[in-house]
């Protein structure tokens, strides 16, 4: 059953890709697009379609697609992990400040003319802010879900408010404009090489996160618990949130602050399949995938030509899951 | 397969919790550990497990437990803490299969047959059988503690600690859980048992640890020990043993507690 549901959504994943590929202004057929596709292979030699068709799909559609799909499982990944090693329902990298803490970080390394290496200032500013959102908690005497919330709050307004001051200093016209969007997540502009890191950072994390899928149903009761089941608790917790702040942090510079992916997707896919880490990972990272890869489809077509930037869409989406989270686990919080 | 610690001292950020605790439980019986609040009690269970930083021997059959890799150490002895609850969505038989976590080969997709088995047969030995598809949260507080116990039992452990299983429970839960500790205790489980109800602990425990203020206040056959000195100088109370007149044992009757500072007789 469960191998079936992950089969299906995988088919499901793909079938989207495809579909994703021919959604826009210029008409292109699931035809066309295998054909481009078969073609850059090297599979078949000649393209059949032409040279703005094909630049279409293989320049600005594959690409902008493959990144949406990363970066929504990362998303969806990191989310689901903190829930279970902070026992938080509410927790999600956006909420708990991370984004913010990564934009901070890649804008900084922007601004300082370092943008080859700006997914690395993104992933310094995430694993900071995590530091933080996680001392603050502790000082207010342990990380109640409310707490390490509230904590985010201060963490993400501080680092908003350096960002907005970074830019407001040192960027004019058309880069100010692009920043906003950017701050704001959009997958706009996706290259081969943004989905290219975007891949290589769910590569490196991916068999760290998949392996410890049971160890992370230990926690569920707590971390006497976990550790009492054999468990190591502290190299666990800090191994799985390095990856999820590294994931995080690429996801942030390649795709901006896309908030609440991260909560909206592992709650609906615990509904489905329950809490089961083994099972649930999986599905999580593939229905982050479609969801990111459909909000973003949304995202560049609704109000064609302009492009609205994706983070406004998984807001409004967002923001009454948070609330009908926030009223289901009113006890503790 | 007794247990055997000897000078067994914690301390938390500069204060002592516990100071050169020395005890034995006798290898398949109960040993009840009692004490006040804020005797040492789950930090001396907390401690046994090697869950936080202590000093001193503790040995069970021959194997220094300090000394043991995580996983054979949660093969060897589980714990059952007190009223513990989750917020994630969890059928009773998945919570009870946690137990298997520490026998599962890090390559298994999930509990194979063999696990499943021991699971249905943990599930049965709680009485909680009926309940395996329910969604853990919905259960009573009492129900819950049961699945903790058969989480435990899952675990297969030669050694089970369990820190007040009884608080949340109604007299015929508690009843239910000992006869259960009793069951597992003829069948050759090392049992230690913090408890909170004295009678119960007479009635239900071959062996008694009391702890007081940190360190061992006495230890020994619950009728030998629970006396009324014992009670004034630990709990500060002036109580009286009057024997049951079916079983004989004695019961205690509690009749007021002592003006501050009574309870602290300097020995």
């Amino acid at each position: 059953m469960t191998r079936f549901s992950f089969l299906a959504l995988l088919a499901l994943t793909l079938l989207s890709a495809v579909i994703a590929v021919t959604v826009g202004p210029a008409d292109i057929t699931p035809n066309e697009v295998w054909s481009v596709i078969l073609h850059h292979l090297g599979i078949s030699s000649e393209s059949p379609v032409s040279r703005l068709r094909d630049a279409i799909v293989w320049e600005l559609r594959l690409p902008r697609v493959l990144t949406a799909l990363g970066v929504g499982a990362g998303l969806a990944l990191s989310g689901a992990i903190m829930q279970a090693l902070t026992r938080n329902p509410l927790a999600d990298p956006y909420l708990l400040g991370l984004s913010s803490g990564a934009a901070l970080g890649a804008v900084s390394f922007l601004l300082l003319g370092l943008s080859l290496l700006m997914p690395l200032g993104a992933f310094f500013g995430s694993v900071g802010a995590l530091a933080l959102a996680l001392l603050i908690a502790q000082l207010l005497g342990g990380a109640t879900p409310s707490r390490a919330i509230l904590a985010g709050i201060s963490i993400a307004a501080l680092a908003s408010a350096a960002t907005s001051f970074l830019i407001f200093w040192s960027a004019t016209g058309d880069s100010y404009r692009e920043i906003l969007s950017w701050l704001m997540g959009s997958l706009s502009g996706s290259t081969w090489s943004d989905a290219g890191l975007v891949c290589l950072a769910l590569a490196a994390c991916l068999p760290i996160i998949l392996t410890n899928g049971r160890a992370l149903d230990a926690f569920a009761f707590g971390d006497t618990a976990a550790a009492s089941l054999g468990i190591d608790v502290p190299r666990l917790r800090w191994t799985l949130l390095g990856a999820t702040a590294l994931l995080t942090g690429i996801m942030v510079a390649i795709g901006g602050a896309i908030g609440f992916v991260g909560l909206v997707v592992p709650h609906a896919v615990r509904l489905a399949v329950g809490s089961a880490h083994r099972k649930l990972l999986p599905h999580v990272m593939l229905a982050g995938a479609i969801f990111m890869l459909w909000t973003d489809t949304a995202a560049r077509t609704l109000f064609d030509p302009r492009e609205l930037p994706v983070g406004i869409i998984t807001a409004l989406i967002g923001a009454p899951v948070f609330l009908a989270v926030l009223l289901r686990y009113r006890r503790i919080t | 397969m007794s247990l055997k610690v000897s000078g067994l001292s914690v301390e938390k950020s500069g204060a002592t919790i516990l100071s050169r605790v020395s005890f034995s439980a006798p290898a398949g019986r109960i040993t009840g550990l009692i004490g006040p609040n804020g005797a040492g009690k789950s930090t001396l269970l907390t401690a046994l497990l090697g869950l936080i930083p202590a000093t001193g021997k503790t040995d069970f059959d021959g194997i220094d437990v300090p000394q043991l890799p995580r996983r054979d150490r949660a093969r060897l002895m589980a714990l059952v803490e007190q009223s513990s609850t989750t917020e994630e969505r969890l059928s009773v038989r998945d919570v009870v299969a946690l137990g298997r976590i520490p026998h599962e080969a890090a390559w298994q997709s999930g509990c194979d047959a063999e696990d499943e088995a021991i699971v249905t047969g943990a599930l049965a030995e709680a009485g909680m059988t009926g309940f395996a598809t329910r969604r853990f949260t919905t259960l009573s507080g009492g129900e819950q503690q049961r699945v903790h116990v058969a989480r435990a039992l899952a675990q297969q452990p030669r050694l089970l600690l369990l820190d007040e299983p009884t608080s949340h429970l109604d007299i015929r839960a508690q009843l239910q859980l000992l006869a259960l500790l009793r069951l597992k205790a003829k069948a050759g489980m090392t049992i230690l048992v913090a408890l909170h109800d004295l009678n119960l602990a007479m009635r239900f425990c071959d062996h008694l640890v009391v702890l007081s203020g940190g360190r061992l206040a006495a230890q020994g056959r619950p009728g030998d020990i629970l006396t009324r000195a014992l009670l004034r100088e630990v709990y500060g109370v002036s109580a009286r043993l009057v024997p049951d007149a079916v079983s004989g044992q004695a019961l205690i009757i509690f009749d007021e507690a002592m003006a501050d500072g009574a309870g602290q007789i300097p020995d």
